[in-house]
């Protein structure tokens, strides 16, 4: 690969990173949620932490789509799965997301459900194709990003006339998503985490722009720079974030330039208006009910909806009862005040979502800050 | 889950698909939620869909990031691995 020593930039690394020290005022702290997974993962996996100084702090947000999904969605989809006429597509990341006693859609699978991992909602149309006997279910998850191509594999089945597929909606919406962690501490003060500001989601804003952002700085007075998912584009949007801080500035501003515009893609925009409608509550994992946070199919095009086609049960659904997933998702705790974490719980053996996706928080402080982790939880245990 | 991957076109087809190749693995995508795509062009691929364009520095800046950091190889790995991707207009060049 020609790029990838032209890439190695180790010293705008290095530039951004002296930039945030000279800026960072030791008298403050600044508290940084990033939203998205993807982030987290990059600020892990280069280490970016390091670079800044201890009182600049990453507060990882909930923007996994796999980790947020609630333990009962997914045990209905993998209801659906068992069905025996039911062919379950699925991306690859939600196979081994334990649900209610530990089950899993690979479970499910090896017990002889027909789960399938697919890229792509094109392959799921493949396999309604390939299968006429057979009711092919997509389950649909993901935020803005994922959504546009559940909608135009929506538009593809009704054009076709494929009248065996069907989407069980999972999609998110991240705004909404935001405004709840903002609004938690009015509701619960044990939820407050204190928020200087917001790394905005990459390839989410590609969709939908920087324009839904804007309550954030007119309505919340929170600054919110829209990063690129490298980890100098991090540093960057860092150090802006710290200028706004600093000069008492709120705005939204754009650091992806290079791919984000204000206004976004409105023709995929427009084809989720199209395909979906906005649910009055969604809950997360994590958050609880979240008002407005998630999309269901209209009314119009019933015909491909999975909860709409499908009888699906009412159950109880358990969540590992130690695992703190959901106060790990707001960004009240971190891995380590966790007792599983690296015991009974590591990405083998996952026990909750926050384990299994690499964009998930569990997952990255194991691959990336393991040994510290639980030199920490050593060192609290024995105070 | 989120990422998204530049690829470039090297073929149009009916039916709003296009060949892109990536990472040295061709494969059929969507093209449906962009306008004007030609031949050439650089876009951001996500779950077999093309999301936006890009330059081609940006695609290249992003690849080698993306390779750095063993993403590339995940990604095409994901790609690879679906059980429909055979159907889909193939994984494999
Ligand atoms: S370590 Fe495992 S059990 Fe603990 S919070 Fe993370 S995912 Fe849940």
């Amino acid at each position: 690969m020609k790029y990838v020593d032209e890439f190695r930039d180790r010293q705008l690394a290095e530039k951004l990173a002296a930039a945030i020290r000279a800026e960072a005022d030791p008298k403050r702290i600044y508290n940084f949620m990033e939203f998205c997974g993807g982030h987290t993962h990059a600020i892990f996996r280069y280490g970016v932490q390091d670079l800044v100084p201890d009182n600049v702090n990453f507060v990882h947000g909930p923007g996994c789509p796999v980790c947020i999904l609630p333990i009962r969605r997914l045990d209905d989809a993998i209801e659906l799965a068992e069905r025996p006429e039911v062919i379950l597509c699925s991306y690859g990341d939600m196979l081994r997301v334990p649900a209610s006693k530990r089950r899993s859609l690979m479970k499910a699978k090896a017990d002889g459900a027909d789960v399938r991992m697919v890229y792509s909602t094109l392959d799921a149309l493949d396999i309604a194709r390939a299968n006429p006997d057979k009711q092919v279910v997509f389950l649909g998850i993901g935020f803005e990003t994922t959504t546009p191509p559940t909608a135009l594999a929506i538009e593809q089945a009704r054009a076709e006339g494929i009248e065996n597929f069907s989407v069980f909606c999972n999609h998110v919406l991240t705004p909404a998503a935001i405004r709840h962690i903002l609004d938690a501490p009015e509701i619960d003060p044990e939820q407050a985490v204190r928020l200087d500001g917001f790394l905005g989601p990459s390839h989410v804003s590609t969709v939908i722009g920087s324009r839904p952002y804007e309550f954030l700085s007119d309505k919340y007075a929170k600054p919110v720079v829209i990063a690129g998912f490298e980890p100098l584009d991090v540093m960057q949007s860092v150090l802006m974030l710290i200028r706004q801080v600093n000069e008492g500035r709120v705005d939204v501003e754009n650091q992806y330039t290079r791919v984000v515009t204000r206004m976004g893609n409105e023709k995929a925009q427009d084809l989720v208006a199209k395909i979906f409608e906005v649910r009055d509550t969604f809950e997360w994992r994590g958050l609880g009910s979240v008002p407005d946070s998630a999309l269901s199919i209209r009314e119009e095009y019933a015909q491909f909806d999975a909860e709409k086609r499908f009888e699906i049960s009412e159950k109880v659904s358990r969540e590992v009862k130690s695992c703190e997933c959901p106060s790990i998702l707001r960004g009240v705790k971190k891995p380590k005040d966790c007792k599983l974490f690296g015991k009974a719980c590591t990405p083998e053996s996952p026990m909750g979502s926050c384990m299994v996706s690499s964009e998930g928080a569990c997952a990255a402080y194991w691959t990336y800050r393991r040994a510290e982790t639980l030199a920490e939880m050593a060192l609290e245990a024995a105070e | 889950m989120c990422l998204a991957i530049p690829a470039q076109v090297t073929e149009l087809h009916e039916d709003t698909m296009a060949t892109v190749s990536l990472g040295g693995v061709v494969k059929r995508v969507s093209v449906a939620l962009l306008d004007d795509v030609v031949v050439g062009d650089y876009v951001l691929l996500h779950v077999g869909y093309a999301l936006h364009k890009v330059s081609e520095e940006e695609a290249q800046r992003t690849l080698a990031m993306m390779a750095e950091g063993g993403l590339l190889q995940d990604e095409l790995d994901e790609i690879a691995a679906s059980e429909g991707a055979a159907m889909a207009g193939g994984a494999g060049a």
